[in-house]
């Protein structure tokens, strides 16, 4: 809570239609917030011997103690058990939602149990209530939120999370959108929900919270780090062409996952690259509530729908991650085809990573012979073929084909079913992100607790350390993560990492009351980062080099083609690690 | 001519609620945006356009002073918009009604209307230089 040390819980059970409200000192003194908070409470309510889709599994929402009274402060962290990898889930997502649970009254949401009917969670305030949500069964993300904003009250400070059909139909990489242009995307957090029969989460938060009496120190450090985020290069990047600036330096480096990772270089990147979506294609960008710098960059899809000059036109957010798994792994150089599959799979409530990840991996399945266009009712992928591809989105929230219901599962559960492991683009149960990079980039990904390149940032250290030995890769995974977890649980976007620095975050912290020397806050990322392994190694988490597949050890990285012996001597010196702090 | 507060480049905004901090924690002490005289909105959901209620300093007669049974609302000095009393305030509520642009809001707390003082201080945090005094 503002101007106290408490971490304050609102827990409601879906079963029971009750709510109640927890304060928690012991959560604010060890873990702050955000990541911390969560993966704690994960630990207290999840249950180890249970389904990922069992009612009692808890949904667990927290935010940070810097949640938009700092710039660039927006981010809520989301922990579950994973019914994709059915071990540990975390999940992060911008829009408004930190900053209307805030104001709401909350630093936590705690959701257990299941309804009967389909239904909508509103909280306003001090007031909770479980709504019915059956006019809402099938209705795709967006219209769910017009909906829903036709309901409650609050225009500019609300937040409105909700599942689309894929989540309602538990495909295991049903993300939860959040205010239209952000997202719970990886893991399966919407299939989560969806197994709650909660197809949205309404929060209004128009509280007043006075500043503390003397606020000269507040003010000030405020105005430091706004101007740290505006007139610095800290975050120009993410400001200008945003996320795909990253696509044609990967595409030089050769480290641009390809055709399902049969290469990592695409001939026609220059056509998806962040250059051309911002020439092309850029209407406007927005913000996450509290944050100057506006990433989420807007393209208008326009397309003619018939003859006679008319055209149909939507606005869609692109990112790297989303151009990459809809885009070059696919075989797709065009960029209005990029936009179709991005809108629909959101529209849909889809992952869009996992999404492009599986369907990379059916299409070479079926080139191979190993899946039959009829076993997806009739769709014969091919690479770049967008309508086909269109056609197999759909299928697959739809689940009424025997390949679009394994596709459902994610890859690496369909591509154990059909013999497919090899060229399966995933580690850790999940599909990689849109880098190939080395040794960090697989080993990150597979240890970290997101399995994703936000964990500790692999393909940033396969560009930039030297020496790269393995002793320094494998410390660097590590200490990267446990350093991301102090601002991940004081809730800062991990764009504005370097504005906040831990010096920074101390400062911040103290202007507000609440005293973290630098030395602390390492000390706090550092304990977090291995309670939260033993809590994913409780939930089933193994780091094994037999589950890495061969396609990661053919398509050469601009550190060379991976050696299977160096792999396993990484893992080695990790698990040794492991073993140090038992 | 008093200065006025405009929105002449909104179709640049963001929505990233900086001004509406600004005026929260500079003039009202608050850390929370509700509690701002500047108040973001979208219009048609976040697919729509962003939309700014802002004081348009009406001018005289001005309907907030109009209806202030004391002289906690008096013109302001040139006879556009208002300044503001808090001393005289007996919070009737009557200005926030009588706004014809619907931009007063209300204190829960205090019991006091929260109104633009035209000081430009979330002029000066507008990233995108939207806002002009």
């Amino acid at each position: 809570m503002l101007n106290s040390e408490l971490v304050r819980i609102l827990h409601v059970n879906l079963t029971t239609g009750e709510s109640r409200v927890e304060d928690r000192s012991d959560l604010f003194r060890d873990y702050l917030g955000g990541t911390g908070v969560a993966m704690r409470l994960l630990d207290e309510l999840v249950h180890a011997d249970l389904d990922p889709f069992d009612p009692a599994q808890p949904a667990i929402f927290a935010i940070g103690p810097l949640t938009t009274i700092f710039p660039v402060v927006t981010k809520t962290a989301a922990t579950f058990r994973s019914p994709l990898t059915g071990e540990y889930g975390e999940s992060h997502a911008g829009g408004h939602f930190a900053s209307a649970l805030r104001y709401a009254g909350y630093d936590a949401l705690a959701i257990t149990g299941a309804a009967q009917r389909l239904v909508y969670l509103l909280i306003d305030g001090d007031r909770v209530e479980v709504r019915p949500a059956d006019a809402m069964a099938g209705m795709d993300t967006i219209e769910t939120g017009r909906v829903i904003r036709e309901q409650v009250e609050g225009a500019g400070h609300r937040s409105i999370l909700r599942i689309g059909p894929a989540g309602e139909r538990r495909v295991r990489y049903a993300g939860v959108n959040v205010d239209t242009w952000r997202h719970f995307g990886r893991l399966g957090l919407g299939a989560v929900l969806g197994s709650k029969n909660l197809k949205a989460v309404a929060v209004v938060g128009q509280k007043h919270m006075a500043l503390p009496a003397d606020s000269r120190a507040y003010k000030k450090t405020y105005a430091e780090v706004y101007d740290k985020v505006l007139h610095t290069d800290a975050m120009k990047k993410y400001h200008e062409l945003g996320t795909p600036a990253n696509i044609l330096p990967l595409n030089e480096l050769n480290a641009l996952p390809t055709y399902n990772l049969r290469q990592a270089y695409f001939g026609e990147a220059e056509e998806i690259s962040g250059e051309a979506f911002a020439e092309h294609d850029l209407i406007t960008k927005r913000a996450c509530a509290g944050c100057q710098i506006g990433c989420i960059h807007i393209a208008l899809y326009r397309r003619p729908f018939s003859p006679g000059w008319e055209f149909e036109s939507t606005m869609v957010a692109y990112d790297h991650e989303l151009i990459y798994a809809v885009g070059s792994l696919l075989g797709i150089g065009n960029r209005d085809g990029i936009l179709h599959l991005i809108e629909e799979i959101d529209r849909l409530g889809m992952d869009t990573i996992s999404c492009g990840t599986a369907l990379a991996w059916a299409t070479e399945a079926m080139e191979r012979g190993a899946v039959e266009p009829e076993q997806l009712g009739g769709i014969d992928l091919r690479w770049g073929d967008v309508k086909r591809y269109s056609q197999a989105v759909a299928a697959i929230a739809r689940g009424d084909t025997e390949l679009g219901q394994w596709l459902g599962q994610g890859e690496v559960a369909a591509a154990r079913h059909y013999a497919g492991q090899d060229y399966v683009v995933a580690s850790g149960g999940q599909g990689i992100a849109g880098y190939w990079t080395g040794y960090a980039h697989v080993l990150g990904h597979l240890l970290g607790a997101r399995h994703s390149h936000l964990d500790n940032a692999g393909y940033g250290i396969d560009q930039k350390l030297e020496p790269y030995s393995d002793e320094a890769i494998v410390d660097r995974i590590i200490a990267d993560e446990a350093e991301r977890i102090v601002q991940t649980s004081t809730a800062i976007c991990l764009f504005a990492r370097g504005v906040y620095d831990l010096e920074t975050v101390s400062q911040a912290l103290t202007s507000v009351g609440l005293q973290r020397s630098v030395d602390e806050l390492r000390a706090m990322g550092q304990r977090v980062y291995w309670e939260r392994v033993r809590l994913r190694e409780r939930l089933g988490f193994q780091a094994r080099p037999e589950d890495l597949p061969r396609r990661f050890y053919e398509t050469p990285t601009p550190r060379g083609r991976l050696d299977p012996a160096r792999v396993a001597h990484l893992l080695e010196l990790y698990q040794a690690r492991r073993a140090a702090v038992t | 001519m008093p200065k006025i507060l405009t929105a002449p480049a909104m179709a640049r905004c963001i929505g990233c609620d900086s001004c509406m901090l600004a005026c929260a924690r500079m003039i009202y002490n608050s850390f929370a945006p509700h509690k701002s005289a500047i108040q973001i909105r979208s219009r048609g959901g976040a697919m729509g356009r962003m939309a700014a209620n802002i004081c348009t300093a009406c001018s005289e007669p001005v309907p907030c002073v109009e209806v202030c049974p004391t002289e906690a609302l008096t013109v302001r000095a040139g006879g556009r918009g208002m300044t503001y009393r808090k001393t005289e305030c007996i919070s009737c509520h009557k200005c926030v009604e009588a706004c014809p642009v619907r931009v007063i809001g209300w204190d829960e707390e205090e019991s006091k209307p929260v109104v633009c003082i035209i000081c430009g201080k979330c002029v000066g945090h507008c990233p995108h230089d939207w806002l002009a005094l």
